[in-house]
């Protein structure tokens, strides 16, 4: 199935982010935005919500700090108990450098495992680009055709009279 | 929109635009290598064949190929891992610390820094894994039940401690490197011509889009590892001080070694930044993205950092004296005036006395004079881990085990080859990455380059002039 998009190109991050604003408040819906870096403040223009991830990585923490304290205690305590240096079997001092370790190596990589799998990333060698130049110094605003449903002209002109340098269709084989 | 300072200096010279910094970056990946690099890795590669021939050797007579004796059991090997571990804290430290103190300076520079920090944790981890003397039994290390049944590993000992923290930090710090290359290798994917390359970077790219959402998880991902790795880099070198500070060797037993040697080796990681910096900018004509400025701002933290290590060699001595304990009193006697005296004062000279010529405006802003210090401070900080582990050990509690070390050719092999190590994977990653972060730059370029904006109106129709970024 293809579906048809036209892209507005911008090279200015202030303007884009106007035309955002405007192109929203015309009442069209913008599929996605495309941008060589981060803009800042475009994610309330675009009214996307902030991420969770930061969530995710305090279980994955809490479930790293978790594992290494039942893993040592369990180990060192009840599996084979042995006195090391005259010191308790659960000597638990000596267990937080490896605790702290375990928690930011199961935060950090539950994290970004879980940003690789909700952003759709990974190794392949078919990439689907909008617009090439949006990698390097152009941003770009894809808007959704739905046939019969969207006034071209009037989506160019909207394009155009926000600052788009440029206006294209593009299909994609979805 | 963000606000800065008139009197700040721009961090982005010679009025670039977003295509001139992509343009400026790719230049080396995309050109055919030149025979300056080709030269330097072909001197690299020699550093590494030394390194397998060494290697090879002590694999196959065991560790007696080394000078070590009785006495002196840990010399050059953890000498070198911990010199290897320290220049391996800079980069992690400056994509982490830096960002989350939003220092701007970091962004052409944190990139390399990380791929140094990388490459120098490959080469420390080499010297304790050959120093087992069979590194094929190396996973006893993890807490795995081993073949004579459910005995575990030692979680009191400080060196397990260091697998953990080693492994995590190096880990760590290569997915936070590779979340940082990914939109880089896509910018170089899309303007790939050849066959291979296209592939190789839309396979590294991971299918990075750069759409609005992608960026915003993106900058989310790389605050929260940025809060992880500023106290992971800290415990590091903590980590590393313990295996010397939990034991009861004079000159070891102390408490001040966890801050002396994360100050220490930020102090020679910066260094080595500096060192490496100054080669790839000149070469690959980086100097409108690492400026002065970033150069001066690497001096400051390393005359910072610099002179909290004088405070600490300072401090060891007088609380050696005033401890009242003999061993204590002779061990730090012994360092500055015993038969090692030449490293104890080439360590002062190097790292106390050398960075606070950086005191001078001038000096720091001297590419010269800041190489040549930060060769010196490289030197001094290899001292220092000499210094304190074989000095401390040679003079045992009996005079009849007194014995002083001397490396062998293997020794030194190893040493020089890690160098040829490190230098092979960075000229490689010089050559094949992107060694300035694309986007980071273009993400400052507005608010920090030279180039004077005037504050954009709504409606700029489609005159191109008005809202580039290149016309004053």
């Amino acid at each position: 199935m293809t579906k048809k998009f036209v892209l507005g190109i911008y090279d200015d991050e202030d303007v884009l982010l106007q035309a955002i604003e405007n192109v929203r408040a015309a009442g069209t819906n913008i599929y996605e935005v495309f941008s060589p870096y981060p803009i800042h403040g475009i994610d309330d223009v675009l009214g996307i919500k902030r991420s969770r991830l930061p969530i995710v990585a305090f279980f994955c923490g809490l479930f790293g700090t978790s594992f290494a304290l039942w893993m040592q205690i369990w180990m060192l305590g009840f599996d084979w108990p042995m006195i090391i240096g005259g010191k308790p079997h659960i000597a638990l001092p000596a267990f937080i450098p490896v605790t702290f370790e375990l928690t930011v190596l199961c935060a950090a990589f539950g994290m970004v495992i879980t940003f690789f799998i909700v952003t759709k990333l990974k190794p392949s060698f078919k990439v689907n680009v909008f617009d090439k130049r949006s990698t390097d110094d152009k941003f770009v605003m894809a808007i959704e055709v739905k046939e019969g449903v969207t006034d071209m002209p009037a989506l160019n002109d909207l394009l155009r009279s926000n600052g788009a340098i440029e206006v294209n269709e593009k299909e994609v084989i979805k | 929109m963000q606000h800065v300072s008139p009197i700040r200096e721009p961090l982005v010279t010679g009025g670039k635009t977003y295509h001139d910094i992509t343009e400026d970056v790719c230049r080396q990946v995309e050109a055919k290598p030149n025979i300056r690099w080709a030269a330097a890795l072909a001197v690299a590669l020699v550093g590494l064949a030394i390194f397998i021939y060494s290697t090879y050797r002590t694999l196959w007579y065991g560790i007696g190929e080394w000078g070590l004796n009785k006495t002196v059991g840990w010399a050059w090997d953890i000498t070198n891992f911990v010199w290897w571990v320290g220049i391996g804290h800079a980069g992690t430290l400056i994509s982490a610390i830096l960002l989350l103190f939003r220092q701007k300076w970091r962004t052409s520079i944190n990139r390399a820094a990380e791929a140094m920090t990388i490459f120098a944790v490959i080469c420390a981890a080499m010297f304790p894994v050959l120093h087992m003397g069979r590194p094929w039994l190396a996973y006893w290390v993890l807490p795995l039940p081993n073949t004579f049944g459910s005995l575990w590993v030692n979680f009191n000992s400080p060196l397990l401690w260091d697998v953990f923290a080693i492994s995590t930090y190096f880990s760590v710090s290569l997915v936070f490197w590779y979340i940082g290359l990914i939109p880089d290798f896509a910018t170089i994917r899309d303007r790939a011509t050849g066959p291979i390359a296209r592939r190789a970077y839309s396979f590294l790219s991971f299918g990075w889009t750069g759409s609005a959402k992608a960026w915003s998880r993106y900058e989310t991902v790389s605050l929260i590892l940025a809060g992880l790795a500023t106290p992971l880099v800290l415990s590091v070198h903590t980590i590393v001080s313990m295996d010397f500070a939990t034991s009861v060797i004079p000159g070891w037993h102390t408490t001040i070694f966890p801050p002396y040697f994360v100050a220490g080796a930020i102090f020679s990681g910066f260094a080595m930044v500096l060192t490496l910096m100054i080669i790839t900018r000149k070469v690959f004509k980086l100097e409108d993205y690492i400026t002065l400025e970033h150069v001066e701002s690497m001096n400051k933290v390393i005359i910072l950092t610099g002179s909290i290590v004088g405070v600490a060699y300072i401090t060891e001595f007088f609380i050696a004296w005033y401890s009242g304990v003999e061993y204590e009193q002779y061990a730090f006697i012994n360092r500055a005036t015993g038969p090692y005296w030449w490293a104890y004062w080439a360590m002062m000279t190097c790292n106390v006395i050398t960075p606070q010529l950086f005191w001078f405006r001038s000096i720091r802003r001297s590419l010269t004079a800041t190489f040549i210090i930060t060769i010196f401070v490289n030197i001094g900080m290899w001292f220092e881990r000499f210094v304190i582990i074989v000095t401390s050990l040679h003079r045992d509690f009996l005079p009849s085990s007194w014995a002083m070390f001397s490396p062998t050719i293997i020794d030194i092999g190893i040493y020089v080859g890690t160098i040829g190590l490190f230098f092979t994977l960075f000229l490689l990653f010089a050559k094949f990455f992107p060694v300035i972060n694309m986007a980071e730059v273009k993400a400052i370029l507005k608010s920090s380059s030279e180039v004077k904006h005037h504050p954009h109106g709504t409606m700029h129709g489609t005159d191109k002039d008005s809202h580039t970024n290149t016309h004053p």
